[in-house]
């Protein structure tokens, strides 16, 4: 299963966190810091996976991680997930994003931050694969998104809902 | 609205995140953090917040604590806001508890009420938002309260809604197996479900149960083999492709349940063959995703019975692999050979330079994979050289976790495989001096013990030989600084019991090193203990040899300092051996017998010895004992952990009413036969023991209820505490099994299991490869070629014989039972009941057809559609909200230019790339500080992106740029 999703960016500041096994909050950071350790030590152009973390994760877990443009998707998950679909499945993740901010950066991670762990939610479950066609992801998220605000009746207007749509 | 960012966040949280961008040290992200805490604290007091503020507080709340701050003062608020009936709210009142608590947290008892009722909700979403907080927060309490519900969900119209059921159903197996076995058989049936995303789902949880049970689930082999096949063979629909590949994430979880069913499973693996070898043949091996299939086909045909076809398909992948550029692929490729060299080992052969280039690759990733496989491939011939390499690696990293690792290797393979004794004590020596203080203690005694018991040959001139040359490289070694306490303890040890063995060196010299060591480390009370240990044996071997003792005066000053110790172990043992040294040298040699370090102790836990006191007292009208675990009333630890163990609801949290109460009839299986209970003849029981009563238990009430007490002293016991747990070289019938897998793996695990190799498969019959820099192919001789060394071991030699004998008989066995076993294989268990039919097309449409929204959404997407081009007023309504956010830094856009740490230079710097426009200009910057493109940049992107060919408004050739690139 997957364990843990992280984005940090490159200066190390966590931009989405989540756990899926159960961690206390100390413990969190210190596998934030670590995994940042390891990532910013990586030389440009090897590969995604990295093995023996130490002993502050579990035996046998594994982390695939990405570096897109200023932030580093990590995933880390134990041998039952291939390295290699979890990178894909990065990629997976990356690519809704982007569908759903248009062009996503580092900004949209920030500011987004519900609605970051809502994507995720769709593609993830319990720390197991939940879906993978970013289309069907979109789909999901659109309809929560519609029904929310409907619900809601507010003014809130989420930038991926066209104005006309709040009434 | 004049709060209110871009974002749907009030200006006050945008601000609080960029002031955390441009934070420049870790106390100033704190202080702010701190003051937005105080804020937050007595603003989410106030009475009658509007629910949206409310919302914001919460989602405040979960980025402070992301941050690493104590949110926990907000928990309740977060619990709060999912029983609010605005799904907006609960989603987030959700999404904060899932973030916020753990499953055994107090507040949990608040909301599953609540995600019972949301469970039942018409509005799927509200459903499904539930089901996420199911998989998150119920524990095995509170399974039994949400079960039936979830459940009942598995038959809901929605696939999105079935699907996370049964992902939930999933997650309650993992949490507790038992309380869910009973809904096995509704797995297997959502197998079959007309939606492939939740048949995909279901093979979750399946690939776990099986992985725990493989034999129940071998009649789906069928199944997955066919649904394989109608994968493979695009029968999905288009949707579920990915990168052209139909369902790949569906693929690799059906690969790795076949791996697990066919795993030395003959007959199942036949099925397999045919779909695998057509997958391998048609995998697409320039995308990520159809390599990850391919590496799946080969973890898969390495894990079932082996069929030579399909296992040259996957050498030649394998071998595809290894010769890509690319270090993912090479990674993975050096993992498929260590698989594949458990079957045949001549595949290594071929791929020798590719390894040894892995070997010296940069990649530290790659580096230890290949570390990995070469412990796999050593052999005697080869370990020198392997083992060589792993110490120069080992002492050349920083990560302690790692050198562990790979020192506790170097032991393993130098204990396994070692060509000489020499080599051994030096090899021991280097890994003990480097990586001393890491490696295991284990792996100490495990050195003492092989230097006191030897090789296990009866040759006893070559024990003599490996402690003396012990004994003389410690000597050498010890005046070295900074040695690892670990390291210490094992050459006083070895000085204690073999330093004056051999005769080479006087009494007073080793006594007068082993002082010095003890001096030099005199902050470290195990290795003095270690110390003066070894003194009392020098000495009491020179007594019972008959020789006069004359301590040295450094001897005398240490013990002297050690009786005063404030350590009272290292006080004892100081006047232990004061009185020792004063006695005579008939009772030395009884207390101190020569080498005598491997004799078994026997203990007699029954305490026979006092039968005869305790008949006396019976007799004279003393209470006989009862054991603990046979007193009415009390509940015994074993009963505790019984009940535990069957995760009987006598502790856990109830949720429905009580049933009528019943005459009670104690329904726990006690552990204990009765026989103790009229037990006669009293026995001193320790509580502590009761788990090795339930281990004798069987065999106690299969042979009836004789006396216990003279039962209960079997061999078990002296197994227990005999050689079992140093030596496996007697293994316990009922032991045996355990250990006698196939694949070496778990004997890997028995530090001593050096007679049955199962590594050193026949490596003769090595050629080397041609026009290659013949450093590395002297490496690669060494390393594969290993036929022309002779093995200085001649236990290696005997291995190597027996070896292909058994490989043979293996062979013909499975020759013979073949054909048998391939007509059984024909007739199928059961027909493949047809999972897929997608033929007709009711499945997908018709349930998008219902939606209500999907009207609205044609319209959405026709805006979506015009968008692109007519951005402008999007941009324009966007931009005021940015401006009015940025609107002071953007004055000093040239200055954040510069500095790296804010969190918006980023931004900057991407947008400017991304247009190709000038970056300095402060006219572009204040443009491009909305999110937002305006026309031109939008314009300009556009054609840039159809230039590279891709389809407008979904890449972003910004975070992309990688992948296009």
């Amino acid at each position: 299963m997957i364990k843990a999703v992280m984005v940090i960016n490159t200066l190390g500041k966590p931009r989405l966190s989540k756990f899926y096994e159960f961690q206390p909050a100390e413990k969190q950071q210190e596998l934030i810091r670590h995994v940042y350790a390891v990532l910013s030590n990586r030389p440009e152009n090897v590969s995604n996976f990295i093995r023996s973390l130490g002993s502050i994760f579990g035996q046998d877990t594994r982390l695939v991680y990405k570096h897109y443009a200023t932030l580093y998707f990590v995933f880390l998950f134990d041998n039952s997930e291939n390295e290699l679909a979890m990178l894909d499945l990065i990629q997976v993740f990356v690519e809704t994003l982007d569908k759903c901010f248009r062009s996503v950066c580092e900004l949209d991670v920030v500011f987004n931050y519900s609605k970051m762990h809502t994507i995720l939610d769709e593609i993830i479950l319990g720390g197991q694969v939940l879906e993978t066609d970013s289309v069907e992801v979109m789909k999901a998220v659109e309809e929560i998104t519609k029904l929310e605000s409907t619900t809601s009746a507010s003014t809130l207007i989420n930038k991926s809902i066209p104005s006309w749509w709040a009434r | 609205m004049g709060s209110q960012g871009g974002f749907g966040q009030s200006k006050e949280f945008l601000d609080l995140i960029k002031s955390i961008g441009e934070a420049r040290s870790k106390a100033e992200e704190d202080r702010i953090v701190i003051n937005e805490i105080e804020t937050l604290k007595k603003r989410i007091i106030e009475p009658d917040i509007p629910k949206r503020k409310m919302k914001e507080y919460i989602i405040r709340l979960v980025y402070v604590e992301m941050l690493g701050h104590d949110a926990s003062f907000g928990y309740i608020h977060a619990v709060k806001m999912t029983h609010d009936d605005n799904l907006h709210l609960k989603r987030t009142g959700y999404l904060a508890v899932t973030l916020f608590l753990n499953e055994d947290h107090d507040l949990i008892i608040l909301i599953v009420n609540t995600i019972q009722k949301d469970l039942k909700s018409d509005n799927y979403l509200v459903v499904c938002a539930a089901l996420n907080a199911v998989c998150k927060l119920i524990n095995e309490e509170t399974i039994p309260a949400v079960l039936p519900q979830v459940v009942e969900l598995l038959g809901h119209s929605k696939e999105a809604v079935r699907k996370k059921a049964v992902m939930a159903l999933h997650r309650f197996f993992q949490k507790s197996p038992s309380s869910v076995s009973h809904l096995v058989s509704n797995f297997r049936k959502r197998l079959c479900d007309n939606d492939p995303g939740v048949m995909g789902a279901t093979l979750c949880p399946l690939y776990d149960l099986i992985a725990a049970d493989v034999n129940s689930y071998k009649d789906l082999v069928v199944s997955f083999v066919s649904i394989l096949k109608q994968v493979a063979e695009r029968r999905l629909p288009k949707s579920y492709d990915y990168h052209q590949m139909p369902a790949p994430f569906i693929q690799i979880k059906l690969l790795k349940i076949l791996a697990l069913l066919g795993s030395s499973d003959k007959k199942a693996s036949e099925q397999m063959y045919t779909i695998v070898g057509d997958i391998m043949r048609k995998s697409d091996s320039t995308s990520n995703i159809g390599n990850a299939i391919l590496y799946e086909c080969i973890c898969c045909v390495s894990s079932i019975h082996p069929n030579p076809k399909v296992l040259e398909s996957a050498a030649e992948a394998v071998a595809k692999f290894l010769k890509n550029d690319s270090h993912n692929l090479k990674y993975l490729g050096i993992d498929a050979l260590g698989r594949l060299i458990k079957i045949s080992a001549e595949i290594a052969e071929q791929h020798q330079l590719a390894v040894i280039d892995c070997l010296e690759d940069p990649d530290d990733t790659l580096k230890r994979k290949t570390f990995e496989l070469l412990y796999k491939m050593t052999k005697p011939s080869n370990v020198e050289v392997i083992v060589d390499r792993m110490i120069d690696y080992m002492m050349s990293i920083n990560d302690n976790h790692y050198k562990t690792e790979i020192a506790s290797r170097c032991v393993e393979l130098a204990e396994q495989f070692a060509p000489s004794n020499q080599w051994f004590i030096q090899t021991m020596n280097k890994v003990f001096e480097h990586a001393g203080d890491l490696v295991n203690l284990k792996v100490a005694h495990n050195l003492m013990r092989l230097i006191a018991e030897g090789f296990g040959e009866d040759d006893d001139t070559a024990d003599t030989q490996l402690r003396s040359s012990a004994v003389e490289s410690y000597l050498r070694i010890m005046g070295e600084p900074k040695l690892p306490s670990a390291f210490l303890q094992v050459i006083c040890w070895v000085l204690g019991e073999y330093g004056t063995a051999d005769g080479k060196y006087s009494a007073s010299y080793i006594t007068g090193k082993i002082c010095d060591i003890a001096e030099a480390h005199s902050t470290d009370d195990m290795v003095k203990a270690y110390a003066v240990s070894a003194l009392m044996k020098v000495y009491s071997f020179e007594i019972a040899a008959g020789r006069k003792v004359d301590m040295l005066p450094e001897c005398e000053s240490f013990i002297e300092e050690l009786l005063a110790s404030h350590s009272t172990d290292l006080q004892q043992r100081a006047y232990e051996l004061q009185a020792v040294v004063g006695l005579d040298a008939r009772a030395v040699e009884n207390i101190m017998p020569m080498d005598a370090s491997c004799e078994d102790i026997e203990v007699d836990r029954e305490l026979s010895f006092l039968n005869g006191y305790v008949q006396e007292s019976l007799n004279k009208g003393a209470q006989p004992y009862i054991p603990e675990n046979a007193r009415s009333g009390a509940l015994t630890i074993s009963n505790f952990r019984h009940e535990e163990q069957h995760g009987s609801s006598g502790h856990s949290l109830r949720f429905e009413a009580y049933e009528l109460p019943k005459p009670s009839v104690p329904s726990r299986p006690s552990p204990v036969p009765p026989v103790f209970s009229t037990e006669l003849v009293p026995v001193p029981e320790p509580t502590y023991h009761t788990e090795f009563h339930e281990a004798v238990a069987p065999k106690l009430s299969a042979s009836g209820t004789g006396s216990s007490e003279i039962k209960l002293r079997l061999d078990g016991v002296q197994r227990k505490w005999g050689k079992q747990t140093y030596s496996s070289s007697s293994p316990s019938t009922s032991d045996s099994d355990t250990y006698k897998t196939q694949n070496g793996a778990t004997q890997r695990d028995v530090p001593s299991s050096l007679s049955s190799k199962t590594r050193d498969l026949s490596y003769e019959s090595r050629r080397q490869q041609e026009e290659i820099n013949p450093e590395k192919q002297k490496l690669a001789a060494s390393l594969f070629g290993g036929a022309s060394k002779s093995e200085k071991r001649p236990a290696g030699a005997g291995h190597k014989a027996s070896r292909p004998n058994s490989h043979n008989a293996d062979k013909s066995h499975s020759e013979k039972t073949g054909p048998s076993d391939g007509g059984a294989a024909k007739a199928s268990p059961q027909p493949p009941p047809d999972l897929l039919d997608l033929g007709e097309p009711t499945s997908i449409s018709s349930a998008t057809s219902v939606d209500p929204f999907k009207q609205l959404e044609g319209l959405l997407d026709l805006n979506e559609g015009t968008r692109a081009p007519d951005s402008s007023g999007d941009s324009a309504t966007k931009a005021p909200d940015f401006m009015s956010l940025y609107g002071d830094t953007s004055f000093s856009g040239q200055n954040m230019m510069g500095t790296e740490n804010l969190l918006s230079t980023a931004e900057f710097s991407h947008a400017s790339d991304r247009n190709g426009h000038g970056t300095g200009s402060t006219v572009a910057n204040s443009t491009q500080l909305s999110k937002g493109p305006n026309l031109k940049d939008a314009l300009e992107k556009d054609a840039l992106v159809r230039q590279m060919g891709v389809t407008p408004t979904s890449q972003n050739p910004n975070l992309f740029k990688d992948l296009l690139g």
